[in-house]
């Protein structure tokens, strides 16, 4: 186990910056994802973890031992490949075997640590399979145990799930986050996928043209994201535009463009600043016109609106409506029979909590 | 169907009889007993006892099988060193470099040996086996580098990324990951400057000096002394070599297919 700190790793083609005074920290035994649309500057800080890539300037600690000029057969990390690069000419036990072979370790020793790992990923048995005879899912394991068996410090996972179907995906999500634990290495995933980092990361950093944009637990990077950027990146959202009045009471409260007043728990800036709010479709309510808002003694904040279609997706609704600040998108559980066609007149109200304040 | 079956069986046949019916007569004439190919054929070996006295035929024979087989050897050593710098190393000028590659595929052995000839005289190379030798591995070069540059392409760094990662130094790395999954391009190109080698006429008759003569060269000389069925003898030795070498190859590796 180790931790590995990121210092001000800067990387430039040209005039573009890939990589722009990024600082990271990840933590002993953490599973870390990064992510971020593709170009943003994740996999070139997970290459240069690697080695693969030399960073224009900063410094990249393992354990507090500085990396950045040590090649990459030396810096003890395991990589999990996008396309898995397993050896074609090798069988699946000697794939695994290839780290601890290539550092020597005696045949007997080899055999007993590759049949352990084997077992760990229930892949007991196909030793003496060539990879192009397993099937995806267990080449990504053959792959997994090829990284873990020599026990590296790091494990680097470049978007490892992203040639799977989607329901062998979220299979291998499971057991890639139970067999991290089981080894408990510190691990850096590359990822696109906003699921795949929120059912696996501890901690996540969203990045952004070179920069980091937020880094902390999925579920606070969820509940508050810092700016547009990363509400909309992470999960669906919608935004509103207005200026803020300053507090009012316990509540900061903001004028929309129409009007209307919104309020939040959230800190606002100075009075007639403005502000872009943004309300996660899944703390809305919706209900029938006529219906009675209940607000248990809260003050909630309540729009009249329009359905324009709602989308049926089984186990959820999700409607688009229009009310006179914005389109809204409203995410409904399915669990009442009544849905609301096209054209139906609505309220939609949510807590001051759930309108979250964003960065200009 | 059976209509159509039988036509591509019988358009490939005729196809194969084109290429092979002359080189079985050439084969049969040689133990045929006439020096002057007259029916009806009695068998004898007499053209192999004669060639077997045919101290110069020999002679041009070893000439041809050292000077391919070390041209072979340079050219693919040499070749695959560069289609591993071309392929895993973007430098100044790459595109063009790749580029100059295929203007010696195309431009005639006739005009290529020319210019050897003139270039060797004034740089003081001069003629010999040596010269020849030069010829051949900057003739077989081109196709070795595209050879094995295909199969390189067909392969990404990824391989070569992960065995680094896996704690592999490079040349562990190029021994144990690169080589054996290049291999079967790595024996294409060999076969390809073995035959390019073996097969050169143009350029061994230019630079050969007076008493070096290789196979081919010596060939065209009898030819044109008087055509006599020990050149059918020792083509019919050739052919069959050619064979058991591919036979070989092919063995090891499947042409086409993935290994």
């Amino acid at each position: 186990m180790s931790s590995v700190d990121i210092r001000q790793v800067t990387k430039t083609y040209g005039d573009v910056h890939a990589l722009d005074k990024v600082s990271l920290t990840f933590a002993e035994g953490e599973f870390f994802g990064l992510l971020g649309p593709s170009g943003s500057g994740k996999t070139t800080l997970l290459r240069s973890i690697a080695g693969f890539v030399n960073p224009t300037g900063g410094q990249i600690l393992v354990d507090g031992t500085d990396i950045s000029h040590i090649p990459t057969h030396k810096r003890d990390i395991g990589m999990v490949f996008q396309n898995y690069a397993l050896f074609p000419h090798m069988a699946v036990f000697d794939n695994i075997a290839y780290p601890l072979a290539v550092r020597r370790v005696a045949s007997a020793e080899i055999n007993l640590r590759v049949n352990k790992i084997l077992e760990l990923v229930q892949l007991g048995g196909y030793g003496s399979r060539r990879p192009r005879e397993l099937s995806g899912g267990q080449q990504q394991r053959v792959a997994l145990a090829r990284a873990l068996v020599s026990r590296p410090r790091v494990l680097l996972l470049d978007e490892p799930l992203g040639a799977l179907d989607k329901n062998l995906r979220q299979q291998m999500q499971i057991e890639l986050r139970q067999i991290q634990r089981e080894v408990g290495i510190t691990t850096i995933l590359v990822t696109h996928d906003q699921e795949e980092a929120l059912t696996l990361s501890d901690r996540i950093a969203i990045f952004r043209k070179g920069e980091v944009v937020q880094v902390g637990r999925p579920d606070d990077v969820y509940e508050n994201p810092r700016d547009a950027f990363a509400a909309e990146f992470f999960g669906s959202t919608n935004f509103l535009k207005g200026k803020s009045l300053g507090k009012q009471g316990v509540l900061g409260a903001v004028e929309l463009s129409d009007g209307t007043r919104i309020l939040t728990s959230y800190a606002l800036p100075s009075s007639g600043s403005p502000i872009t709010l943004t309300v996660r479709p899944e703390k809305v309510l919706i209900q029938g016109e006529g219906q009675a808002v209940t607000d248990q003694g809260t003050s909630l904040n309540v729009l009249s609106a329009t359905v324009i279609q709602p989308v049926y997706m089984g186990a959820s609704v999700t409607y688009q409506l229009s009310t006179s600040p914005a389109d809204f998108s409203v995410f409904q559980q399915n669990r009442e029979a009544k849905r609301f066609e096209a054209g139906a007149s609505v309220k939609i109200s949510w807590l001051p909590q759930h309108t979250v304040v964003l960065d200009a | 169907m059976l209509k159509i079956r039988n036509f591509s069986y019988g358009y490939l046949i005729c196809l194969l009889a084109f290429i092979y019916v002359p080189i079985f007569v050439m084969m049969a004439m040689g133990f045929n007993e006439s020096s002057d190919y007259e029916l009806p054929f009695r068998f004898s070996l007499i053209w192999y006892q004669q060639l077997a006295g045919n101290d110069v035929l020999w002679r041009a024979g070893s000439n041809s099988v050292v000077l391919a087989v070390a041209s072979t050897m340079v050219a693919t050593v040499i070749g695959t060193m560069a289609a591993l710098a071309m392929a895993r190393h973007r430098m100044r000028g790459h595109a063009i470099l790749q580029i100059l590659l295929f203007p010696p595929m195309a431009v005639p052995w006739l005009i290529l040996a020319t210019s050897m000839l003139i270039f060797f005289y004034y740089s003081g190379i001069g003629r010999g086996l040596h010269a020849m030798l030069l010829a051949h591995v900057a003739l077989s070069l081109p196709y070795v580098i595209i050879v094995v540059g295909a199969r390189l392409q067909s392969f990404g760094a990824d391989l070569e990324d992960a065995s680094a990662t896996l704690g592999a130094n490079p040349w562990q790395t190029f021994s144990r990951v690169t080589l054996p999954v290049i291999a079967p391009g790595v024996a294409a190109a060999g076969l390809f400057a073995f035959g390019i080698s073996f097969d050169q006429f143009v350029t061994s008759y230019f630079l050969a000096p007076p008493g070096v003569t290789t196979l081919p060269v010596e060939i065209y000389a009898s030819i044109r002394k008087g055509f006599t069925p020990e050149i059918n003898a020792i083509s019919t030795i050739i052919i069959v070599g050619s064979m058991l070498l591919l036979a070989i190859v092919s063995k090891f590796y499947q042409f086409g297919g993935s290994k």
